[in-house]
């Protein structure tokens, strides 16, 4: 019966018991129990002994993290411009249904599906001294070479460059998905109005993009304060901390000096950034939806 | 491109909104882009000796493809390529069997606190991986789990993305479709997997797509789950081959082995472009 298919039955929740139990274990589970762990002292494979907010002070007063979250900041601040800047020019420069554009589109949002480990590799070919891209083009330039891995004030911007070359796609896709949103009769009027490419550019097409840009920089945030592999890869942090991300302080403080307290706690404090910028984007999308 | 559909107007807003000049500046930046892939892919092709003597051999002849044969002697290539396909497979088919079985049930059926459970599935949206991950790899400690496959491929099936989306699928789908079968009585099951799962088989191929890809990209967690060589994922594999990238082996090999992991999601790339474009906006966005 029709009536029946309404009715509330326990016997239904039998579809979503499959995934349910993997969700609990394995997520839900694991997320108090890593809040609880940040308030033990212990180690990897057992004993634990409850020490309160310890773990969180420890992670306060070391230099190490507050050098962590400063470069992480930094990367942020500078990547996430960046991104967004490029990709916004990006699908502004590539509108359009030529075969050149789709080939060029379909070239920028290729790097996206590399694994990290494949585009350090590739950027490590680039960066070497002696044998990378640059230091030839360097050579050939008669400019003495960099150390671009290796030198304090080169390390994290060298990282920042591979990972706006692997992730500038996705910025760039939004924005087209934007792009095509806008009705094409803002624009018919424009053109009887005989508007210039910038008045068009600024009093149209940015305006009805606006959300999708905060948007965008809302999800490139999020994405960036968690660098991880790309650091730990090209340069492990180095030299002398200049390039470690927050992620990669976790990473260390738990699986190489195995202090799970430490790396816990430091890991609730990342948890609760992201979980802000997540609450502004949710904020931000419903937003969007209203309008 | 998923994103632009040509329209038969005879008024075009590319005339106002684009540029030449942009498109060629976009054209220069796209040379920049891929010059480091093609220099990779140049070394990959030369003979390690003559790179020994300076990289800049890439650019003349000659060139070999014994880096590239050297990687079929190196068996444990292939066992991390093999590793990855089983854990990439097997992990897409199960959060597909797991996501379409729960968004069914969010979306067509009744049982209790069907609304809160659900708002609790979307929580665990925000949850970043480590936020979770350190407590994760003491469970699979404890439960022995570590160096398997079913220990690399459970925690991806937990990501409640695949359930949103199959729930938002489930949903557009007319409700008048199902009701016809439930006034014969066919089970749910049934209904399930008769009537409403080959309807959603866009949605299969977009959530598949993007779970394989993310599984076969997955750094951090085989990272600290596989310690065994032989149980590598490629993506780790790699990673280690590059750890000692100063003393390497040679950059002509190394390169060939960049360029062999990298083949599998570069062909997938080609032929499912604009799944691929929809997934990965889609995932960002939520």
């Amino acid at each position: 019966m029709a009536e029946s298919y309404r009715r509330s039955r326990w016997s239904n929740a039998l579809f979503i018991l499959p995934y349910m139990t993997v969700f609990l274990s394995l997520l839900v589970f694991p997320l108090f129990w890593g809040m609880w762990l940040s308030l033990n002292k212990s180690d990897l494979f057992g004993g634990a002994r409850f020490i309160g907010l310890k773990n969180y002070y420890r992670v306060f007063s070391d230099p190490v993290f507050g050098q962590a979250v400063w470069n992480t900041v930094i990367f942020v601040l500078v990547s996430v411009p960046t991104l967004v800047a490029l990709g916004l020019f990006l699908s502004l420069a590539l509108n359009k249904t030529t075969r050149a554009s789709s080939l060029l589109r379909g070239l920028f949002f290729s790097s996206t599906v590399l694994s990290v480990t494949i585009v350090t590799l590739i950027w490590r070919f680039v960066f070497i001294p002696g044998d990378g891209l640059l230091a030839l083009l360097f050579d050939k330039m008669g400019w003495e070479q960099i150390g671009f891995l290796s030198t304090e004030g080169w390390s994290l911007f060298s990282v920042g460059v591979a990972t706006v070359w692997w992730c500038l796609g996705l910025p760039m896709m939004l924005f087209l998905a934007a792009l095509q949103q806008i009705p094409s009769d803002l624009y018919e009027a424009a053109a009887l109005d005989n508007a210039s490419r910038w008045r068009v550019l600024t009093r149209i097409t940015l305006p009805s993009i606006k959300s999708t840009i905060v948007l965008v920089a809302i999800v490139q945030i999020v994405m960036q304060f968690q660098l991880f592999g790309q650091a730990q890869l090209m340069t492990n942090g180095g030299p002398a901390g200049s390039s470690r991300p927050i992620v990669l302080y976790i990473f260390d403080t738990s699986f190489i000096r195995w202090d799970v307290g430490m790396g816990t706690a430091a890991s609730e404090v990342l948890f609760l950034i992201i979980l802000l910028a997540a609450m502004v984007q949710y904020w931000v999308t419903s937003r969007k939806g209203e309008a | 491109m998923a994103v632009l559909s040509k329209k038969n107007r005879s008024f075009s807003p590319d005339k106002l909104t684009s540029n030449r000049a942009l498109f060629w500046i976009a054209a220069v930046f796209a040379i920049v882009m891929i010059a480091p892939a093609l220099w990779v892919l140049g070394l990959s092709f030369k003979d390690n000796t003559l790179l020994m003597r300076g990289s800049e051999a890439v650019f003349s002849a000659p060139y070999t493809l014994k880096n590239y044969t050297d990687l079929f002697h190196s068996s444990l290539v292939f066992r991390w390529f093999l590793n990855s396909m089983v854990v990439a497979v097997g992990q897409t088919v199960g959060v597909l069997t797991l996501s379409s079985l729960a968004g069914y049930a969010f979306a067509r059926l009744e049982f209790p606190f069907r609304k809160t459970i659900f708002v609790i599935v979307l929580f665990g949206l925000a949850v970043p991986e480590q936020a979770v991950i350190i407590a994760r790899h003491q469970m699979f400690s404890w439960l022995n789990m570590h160096n398997s496959y079913l220990g690399l491929m459970l925690p991806g099936m937990s990501s409640a993305f695949g359930v949103f989306l199959m729930t938002q699928f489930f949903r557009a789908i007319p409700k008048e479709i199902d009701e016809a079968a439930l006034l014969d009585n066919t089970p749910r099951f049934r209904i399930f997997w008769k009537v409403l799962l080959p309807l959603t088989m866009p949605a299969q191929a977009t959530l598949g797509i993007f779970t394989f890809l993310l599984a076969w990209n997955d750094y951090w967690w085989p990272l600290i789950s596989a310690t065994k060589k032989d149980m590598y994922t490629l993506t780790i594999g790699i990673a280690s081959s590059q750890r000692n990238f100063a003393q390497t082996e040679g950059l002509g090999f190394l390169a060939a082995q960049a360029v062999f992991a990298s083949l599998p999601v570069i062909i997938v790339y080609i032929f499912f472009q604009r799944n691929i474009v929809t997934a990965v906006s889609g995932g960002a966005v939520k």
